[in-house]
């Protein structure tokens, strides 16, 4: 794969900076209360930062990452990015989610020529492009396969592969590899460094397992149990290049820290659990 | 432990090795295939065989004692008799002129509603679905449309713009209409958010998103829809030549049946059912078409 010889660790960092204040969230529960899900988070991401989020399920990280894309309006507080407040969708970001959003009724190439084609880039341009992309993520060949003839895996690099042809200056990915059997989320994962390490986008990756989260962030955000809000953030001192995911499980350094936030981390999970099996199913 | 920054793809692509086995299996599941097709046709011109070699028989045979057949031709009809009629209905047409006449009569009318229903239809059921308001606002009228029979709205068509074509077409496309209309309308809801969600984020507008995304993805729904449709217009078309029409086969039917005539109902059937067929097949071509991404294992199914 060419994504690992061709890095290069200093590269300019291309991301915005992403600034989330007193970002609170209600949601209309279906007999009429308001519920609140998230609780005036405030964090930031500097440009070309990879900051991952961890936290119990249904604790609001999906709904944080919806409302820094712009897809979803906050109840209180603001987001900003690149300085600007968000309203309507946020331009210049790239989106990856667990279930993949890829169009089955498009080939593999069109899929990864939506995003020029919306920002209405030629035909021939937005083909080329994407072939481009294609060959980086490891699936030239694979062009005129339809993406139920894929595994898991290759699917996931289309849709790396159709989030970063934009070269957004954010990448939101919202548990992307979640769904991956161990051996090739590991892939995956050392693949996506490497893009980033070569773009460096401003990423918001969220994630439940945190060995992702330390293996991949220089920021680990933990939030709290519903509602949500940040608990502590940890900075990863590991350095870069990291090299392959698997190789760095069993770095000691790599060990404490992941130690060090799962202390933090584990009250909430329990907290959590302890919430979900109180509430009669 | 070996580091694995550079996956090789030999597992994705395949082993040349079993290129040969490869080959042989994939024609024997083609010869498979083309076997249970056989099968297939076989079994559904025995079905054939027996309902109209039963028809023929229970016309001809007499019991004893009896002075007329188990089941009398003058009212059932028979097989042969209505092939004669068939024959004839070609060759001498009828006192309206040319049979031929009738059928591009019939098909033009079921043609234009089936058109203009089905593009009613995808329009209203895309904007509806898209918009939750308005899907509020005109429900319920949709509804209420809906549920008019639909033999009173060909009378009032006929009353309105008289014994032309006109009326034929309108019935037709109103039939054509709800059953497209609610096959659209659920389309477009089904979409996955998460395509929605991600296509917005890519900077897609609105129109984009409905072009690349909406309509792309409520055509299962809407070409499945096309099917029954294009027998509702040809109900549509022929009911409306029934209730009143100067030519059509509706009216080659109605006429049939004041002379007491079952052959002649029945070569009509015959005819429509040809058309009919002949239709579904165009369709099916068409979506066979629109829907080539899909899995090809589904298509063996299409035959229901
Ligand atoms: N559209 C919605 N309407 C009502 N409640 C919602 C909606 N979206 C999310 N929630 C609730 O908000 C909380 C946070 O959800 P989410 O952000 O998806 O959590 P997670 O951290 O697992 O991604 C959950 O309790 C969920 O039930
Ligand atoms: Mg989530």
């Amino acid at each position: 794969m060419s994504s690992t010889t061709t890095r290069s660790a200093s590269a300019h960092p291309s991301g915005a900076r992403i600034a989330v204040t007193g970002l609170t969230k209600r949601f209309l529960t279906p007999s009429g209360s308001a519920f609140t899900a998230l609780r005036d988070v405030t964090f930031s991401v500097e440009p070309g930062q990879f900051c991952a989020i961890v936290g119990p399920t249904g604790c609001g990280k999906s709904t944080t990452l919806g409302m820094v894309a712009g897809l979803d309006r906050a109840s209180a507080g603001s987001v900003e990015v690149g300085g600007h407040e968000v309203q309507g969708v946020t331009r210049g970001v790239s989106f990856m989610f667990q279930a993949d959003a890829l169009l089955p009724w498009k080939t593999v190439l069109h899929n990864v020529m939506l995003g020029p084609i919306l920002n209405h880039t030629s035909k021939k341009d937005a083909a080329a492009k994407a072939r481009d992309w294609l060959r980086r993520v490891g699936l030239a060949g694979f062009e005129d396969h339809y993406t139920h003839q894929l595994s898991g895996g290759m699917r996931k690099r289309v849709a790396m592969a159709a989030a970063l042809i934009n070269e957004p200056a954010i990448l939101l990915m919202d548990e992307p590899f979640g769904a991956l059997d161990v051996q090739t989320k590991a892939i995956m994962q050392t693949e996506l460094i490497g893009l980033w390490e070569e773009l460096r986008p401003t990423v918001l990756f969220i994630t439940h397992d945190l060995d992702e989260a330390v293996a991949l962030a220089d920021r680990v955000i933990v939030m709290t149990a519903g509602p949500g809000a940040v608990k502590a953030s940890y900075d990863i001192d590991l350095p870069r290049p990291r090299g392959a995911v698997q190789e760095l499980r069993y770095d000691q350094r790599f060990l404490e820290i992941q130690h060090h936030i799962w202390q933090s981390l584990k009250d909430e999970v329990e907290r959590a659990y302890a919430r979900d099996a109180a509430v009669p199913a | 432990m070996r580091t694995t920054t550079a996956p090789t793809r030999t597992d994705e692509t395949g082993d040349t090795r079993f290129a040969a086995a490869d080959k042989a299996a994939s024609t024997a599941a083609r010869r498979l295939r083309w076997r249970r097709r056989g099968l297939v046709w076989l079994a559904r011109l025995a079905f054939v065989g027996f309902i109209v070699g039963g028809w023929q028989f229970c016309t001809g045979w007499t019991p004893n004692g009896s002075s007329t057949p188990l089941v009398d031709p003058f009212f059932f009809g028979r097989p042969s008799l209505v092939w004669q009629r068939t024959i004839e209905l070609f060759r001498d047409g009828t006192s309206y002129g040319s049979f031929w006449f009738d059928i591009f009569t019939t098909m033009h009318e079921a043609v234009y509603g089936f058109f203009c229903g089905a593009v009613a239809g995808i329009v209203l059921g895309v904007v509806l679905g898209q918009s939750a308001f308005l899907a509020d606002v005109i429900g319920p009228f949709i509804k209420m449309v809906n549920a008019i029979p639909r033999i009173v709205l060909g009378s009032i068509f006929i009353v309105a713009f008289g014994v032309g074509s006109t009326p034929k077409i309108l019935l037709a496309a109103v039939l054509v209409f709800f059953v497209v209309f609610f096959n659209a309308f659920q389309g477009v809801r089904e979409v996955d958010r998460n395509i929605v969600a991600n296509a917005r984020v890519l900077g897609g507008s609105s129109l984009q998103i409905v072009r690349h995304v909406t309509v792309p993805s409520a055509l299962t729904w809407i070409t499945a829809s096309l099917h029954t449709a294009f027998g509702f217009a040809i109900v549509g078309a022929l009911v409306g030549e029934v209730l009143g029409a100067q030519r059509g086969l509706g009216l080659i039917i109605r006429t049939s049946q004041n002379r007491f005539d079952p052959n002649g109902v029945f070569a009509c059937m015959l005819v429509i059912a040809v058309i009919t067929l002949g239709a579904e097949f165009l369709i099916g071509l068409v979506e066979k078409r629109l829907l080539s991404w899909r899995p090809v294992d589904q298509s063996t199914w299409s035959g229901v």
